[in-house]
């Protein structure tokens, strides 16, 4: 039975949540990553089906993997539409699953259920990663976050990083406090009182002994911040949209507000955005979320890469 | 006063030290209330270490595991103990289980437990106070949210 740990020697085959992994698990595939940033083996896959199964709509998460797969010479099958599919007639995740190992070698799943990807894992005997699951999980969205810190400051210790929006069930955000917590970030939680984080990841933290504050002002934590993380309020996770329209619109960073704040601050979000990250900011230095993006192919092509075996892991 | 006392048992198994309020939540795990067995069921005795507490004997009955597991969740510091030939045999303190493997259901609609015919599964990370996290969504429960299927 799996007991949340990778222990990543890569002996277990998925990757679905960022629990999973310990700190040196994380650094280590940060390391793999750089390697790929520099050169790579455009044949290192060749031969190699990755299966994309997106039961929601994604643009980034699916095209980046494909993206990665098609750089090292594999090939992509999916769908990004369930209703095209035979998901339409009634067939179980489990049936889905079955037969789609055999006709791929990796497959990334994206579904609306927390816990899917875990179950997913369990049944296949092929490699799943875990492209979102509901609001539980997006870990490869974190490791390309960590990337993209890493890349900006040199360094994951001791920043000061400033979560805004919907914290509540943005999953990025639940992963990514969860992974920076082995790197000492100081964090900031800013959002609506309806929206805040949940008591479970607080006390998680409380136990790491984090230090965070929560808060619904920006502007008071704002020059304290090395990154600003934004989100967006999630319109489909909204049981109630008269709740949504409440909420929708409450933050909206743009220029004038990045020029009176710290000089090294970076700007991330794990995009799609709305209004709450107004264009004006996407040409200054602090703006990095379309880099972060990118880094998401690096990443994903390292992680295809480790799971399929293709890289000789150094650590064993 | 004669005071009224239950009968020993012969065979079966004693639960002791159920918290008074739970006595008949265990009655409920043991499924109990339909029974040719001699059951004795008794709630709000005296106990120095609880105040008050409650007791449940039946006769020609051992427990399996995942009814002591599930006791534990209602009743964490209750004691199991074997009679046999009037002699209690083996006294077993309950603990809260490391893996609880299809007992308690989870209290996230979204899960997939919930949605699909998967059996729940969840990892204890405290027992006191009760904590347990579910192993296919990851949501924390405590014992206000832990429900027994």
């Amino acid at each position: 039975m799996h007991i949340f740990r990778i222990n990543m020697e890569f002996k277990s085959k998925d990757i679905i949540s960022i629990r999973d992994f310990s700190k040196e698990d994380l650094l280590y595939i940060l390391d793999i990553s750089k390697k790929f940033e520099k050169d790579y083996d455009s044949n290192l896959l060749n031969g190699h089906i990755l299966a994309t199964l997106f039961f929601e709509p994604s643009t980034r998460t699916r095209l980046s993997f494909s993206s990665a797969m098609s750089r090292l010479g594999g090939k992509v099958i999916g769908f990004d539409n369930p209703a095209s599919t035979s998901v339409s007639k009634g067939e179980s995740l489990l049936d889905t699953i079955k037969i789609v190992e055999g006709y791929s070698d990796i497959i990334v799943m994206r579904h609306p259920i927390d816990g899917a990807a875990r179950f997913a894992a369990e049944t296949a005997k092929i490699p799943i990663i875990n492209a979102g699951d509901g609001v539980n999980q997006h870990p490869t969205q974190t490791l390309l976050d960590l990337y993209t810190i890493q890349k900006s400051f040199g360094k994951l210790e001791n920043l000061n990083i400033g979560f805004v929006g919907d914290l509540k069930y943005g999953r990025t955000v639940h992963s990514l406090a969860h992974a920076l917590s082995h790197f000492k970030a100081k964090m900031y939680f800013i959002s609506p009182p309806q929206l805040k984080m949940p008591k479970d990841d607080l006390e998680q933290l409380d136990k790491e002994k984090i230090k965070y504050t929560e808060g619904k002002d920006l502007s008071k934590v704002a020059n304290k911040l090395d990154i600003l993380y934004m989100t967006r309020i999630q319109k489909e996770r909204f049981p109630d949209p008269i709740e949504y329209q409440k909420l929708k619109g409450c933050y909206r960073i743009d220029k004038t507000f990045l020029e009176n704040t710290k000089k090294g601050l970076k700007v991330m979000h794990p995009l799609p955005r709305v209004d709450e990250l107004c264009s004006s900011c996407d040409g200054t230095e602090k703006a990095i979320y379309f880099e972060q993006a990118h880094n998401g192919v690096t990443v994903r092509m390292a992680l295809l890469s480790l799971l399929l075996k293709k890289i000789k892991n150094e650590r064993t | 006063m004669k005071e009224l006392k239950i009968n020993a048992i012969r065979e079966g198994t004693v639960i002791d030290h159920i918290p008074h309020n739970m006595t008949f939540k265990v009655v409920d795990i043991l499924g109990i209330t339909d029974t040719n067995n001699i059951v004795s069921i008794a709630t709000n005795l005296y106990s120095k270490k609880m105040r008050k507490k409650g007791l449940v004997k039946i006769g020609s009955r051992f427990l399996t595991k995942e009814e002591v597991d599930k006791i534990a969740l209602v009743a964490p510091n209750a004691s199991v103990n074997i009679i046999k030939n009037f002699e209690v045999t083996e006294k077993i303190k309950v603990n809260i289980p490391q893996i609880l493997n299809n007992i308690i259901k989870c209290s996230n609609p979204r899960c997939i437990t919930n949605n699909d015919k998967v059996s729940t599964l969840f990892h204890s990370t405290s027992s006191s106070p009760l904590k347990v996290r579910c192993h296919y969504c990851e949501r924390c429960m405590g014992k206000e949210d832990v429900e027994l299927l």
